[in-house]
């Protein structure tokens, strides 16, 4: 008899596992516990056991020195809601109203800056585009106070920008331009511009340009050519770069208090009370969570709104 | 409509009497130092399916572009049907186009791809469903109207792409390389497709391509372009078989050239001294007479090879150095002295006796297969 068949001679003595073999069930269970395990012990640690936590503490009682006891309650929540001690108060409903309007302003300001910003830099040729790149990322080197506190020197009575605003009738002589709410919206512009820069440019190098010829050429003048052409083509970046600024933007306070003059109370300073000052844990925990739970179902709305226009949405 | 329409010599029509579609006049066009296009002048007739022919880098496409206002020239005058379109930007001229990389709406379905044009001229919704659905059905896509361009395969795309201009029922459709990213099988499909298409719906399609075999079969006229440049523009048989210079010839086809000095000259033909010894040529009403030396060309399919031996005019042996059997027919690479050339014959009999390699052989040049080319 002749040789045996060549794939009879190389099969290798002990069954090894390869790429695209079928796995018997237990295998398969193996192998995405060894790759994938890292990752989710990580995130069980670090994120899922103390979201729990957030979440038990939020439904205890705050005993008389700060520390956590039962009976388990709802109280924190209907404070929240405005029902506290003294009859209906919509002071804390308003900071979380306040705080989203910072954020949605934030965003607007910071997408109304990089629309031009991001088709002005997929422009340029290729190195200058390289440059300006990081000339935008350039900001995130520096410390957010050290940012903030700079744009205060520069807000003051006799800085050069303050003159400037002076000069053009845009301030009064001798009167800061901080605190004040434009102030707070230039430092938060500052701080979230990149993270909607960035995903928008990568977006806007793609678009294919082809195809706002091709809205041209069927009749679209340039607005509908934007419109139809051009805005489905970065939706998916825009979108993402929104949602970036939109979610830290709503837990700021720093900003607000350093350029706004501390006056005003957002969700990021009432959750830092209640855990610092007040010792209220259930109450800071209750205001973490429902600030939680609202950007999430702004996320949810987004992707099902998404989902229905045939998109691919964010969650 | 049943069955395919052919463009077959007698179906092309000389539309010489028809207005005109386009008018182009000295139109020019520079990319930095590169010439794109070099005072191009042209007319293309209401009706008829008109290539730009040539090779990549030679101006067609950017022509094409310049018609349907996505590109504007730097000199020169655009006029469609009649109308000055220099002014007239992209979106409000009467023309559609096909583009290469079909170019559709990736966020749309079929029918809203189809009926994007329609849309943007308010037409009324229950129109726009109706057109399109004839478009679609024009097409033979009418089953995919749901579907993202994602989920077709190119051919379907080409068709979507085709509707979606169509559907604007424009004066001119431009049709840029429509068919470039198919393969080869589809490519013909689709170029019967489109010229059944073009016949029924009476529109002027302005097709760009650089496949002069495509160009051959769809066209009515053909204008072989070169470094912005037209070469020579006319219908595609007389292209084909009247080229003007060696450009045109082997750009259309396969040419054999050969050199020589006029000898004498008659009225309708002349004589010429070749390597293949003395060459009578005919020449047609009108051309000039050739003098001094002079460039012949022939068809590979024009050369005729005999094998009786007997003397004859423009008779010479040759050494067969190489055949190349493609089934219908056989492809002889052939020597005379130092000149090689190429002489294809059909396999039509069965028992046609085929030729070997070192084997001698007359060839026969036909007086009235002789062109003679400008260099």
């Amino acid at each position: 008899m002749g040789d045996p068949a060549p794939a009879a001679r190389l099969r290798p003595a002990r069954r090894e596992i390869r790429f695209g073999e079928a796995l018997t069930p237990l295998q398969g269970l193996a192998r995405s516990a060894l790759t994938a395990g890292p990752a989710i012990g990580w995130v069980t640690l670090f994120l899922l056991l103390p979201l729990l936590g957030i979440v038990l503490f939020s439904v205890l009682t705050r005993g008389p020195y700060g520390e956590l006891q039962l009976p388990f309650t709802f109280g924190s929540y209907s404070r929240l809601a405005g029902f506290g001690l003294f009859g209906f108060d919509p002071q804390y409903p308003l900071i979380i109203l306040r705080s989203v309007v910072l954020a949605a302003g934030t965003t607007a300001v910071c997408l109304l800056a990089a629309f031009p910003l991001a088709f002005f830099i997929a422009g340029l040729p290729g190195r200058a585009k390289g440059i300006a790149l990081t000339l935008v990322v350039i900001p995130f080197w520096t410390n957010l106070l050290i940012r903030t506190y700079a744009w205060q020197i520069l807000f003051a009575p006799d800085a050069l920008l303050t003159r400037a605003a002076v000069a053009v009738g845009l301030a009064e002589e001798g009167m800061p331009l901080y605190p004040s709410a434009f102030a707070v919206y230039v430092g938060m512009l500052c701080a979230y511009l990149p993270f909607l820069v960035l995903p928008l440019y990568t977006a806007v190098e793609k678009i294919d340009w082809s195809i706002a010829e091709a809205a041209s050429d069927l009749g679209a003048d340039g607005r509908r050519v934007f419109r139809h052409a051009i805005l489905p083509q970065v939706m998916p970046g825009m979108v993402a770069g929104m949602i970036l600024v939109f979610v830290p933007a709503t837990g700021q306070f720093v900003i607000p208090d350093l350029l706004g003059g501390a006056k005003t109370v957002l969700i990021g300073n009432a959750i830092q009370q209640q855990f610092g000052a007040s010792r209220d844990w259930p109450f800071g925990s209750a205001i973490a969570l429902v600030a939680m739970a609202l950007v999430l179902l702004g996320l949810w709305l987004q992707t099902r709104t998404a989902g229905k226009r045939g998109e691919e949405g964010l969650l | 409509m049943k069955g395919p329409v052919l463009a077959t010599a007698e179906s092309r029509r000389v539309l010489e009497d028809a207005p005109s579609a386009i008018e182009i006049e000295g139109v020019s066009r520079s990319f930095g130092d590169f010439k794109a296009l070099d005072a191009v002048s042209l007319r293309i007739r209401q009706g008829e399916l008109f290539s730009l022919l040539g090779p990549s880098g030679c101006g067609k496409t950017t022509l094409l572009r310049i018609i349907g206002g996505l590109d504007l020239a730097d000199d020169g005058v655009v006029r469609i049907g009649g109308v000055d379109a220099r002014a007239i930007p992209a979106h409000k001229r009467p023309v559609n186009t096909v583009f290469q990389s079909y170019a559709l709406f990736p966020h749309l379905n079929v029918r809203d791809n189809v009926a994007f044009g329609l849309r943007m001229k308010k037409v009324p919704e229950r129109e726009v469903a109706a057109r399109v659905a004839r478009a679609l059905e024009l097409v033979q896509i009418g089953g995919f109207a749901d579907r993202k361009p994602l989920q077709l395969s190119g051919g379907q795309k080409q068709r979507v792409a085709l509707a979606r201009a169509l559907v604007n029922e424009p004066q001119v459709l431009l049709l840029d390389e429509p068919l470039g990213a198919l393969d080869l099988k589809l490519r013909k499909e689709l170029q019967v497709e489109l010229l059944s298409l073009q016949r029924r719906l009476g529109i002027t399609f302005v097709f760009v391509t650089h496949d002069q075999e495509e160009a051959l079969v769809l066209s009515d006229r053909i204008a072989v372009m070169r470094a912005g440049r037209i070469e020579q523009l006319g219908p595609a048989h007389a292209l084909y078989e009247r080229p003007r210079n060696r450009f045109v010839g082997s750009f259309l086809g396969e040419v054999n050239l050969v050199e020589g000095t006029v000898e004498r000259t008659a009225p309708g033909e002349f004589v010429a001294v070749t390597a293949l010894g003395p060459l009578r040529a005919e020449t047609r009403p009108g051309d000039p007479a050739p003098y001094g030396k002079v460039t012949l060309a022939i068809r590979p399919e024009k050369v005729r090879m005999v094998t009786d031996g007997t003397p004859g005019e423009n008779r010479a042996q040759a050494t067969v150095e190489a055949v190349i059997y493609i089934g219908s027919e056989s492809h002889y690479q052939l020597r005379a002295g130092e000149l090689r050339f190429t002489a294809y014959a059909m396999n039509a009999r069965a028992t046609s006796r085929e030729l070997r390699e070192g084997e001698r052989v007359q060839v026969e040049l036909p007086a009235s297969a002789l062109i003679v080319l400008e260099d």
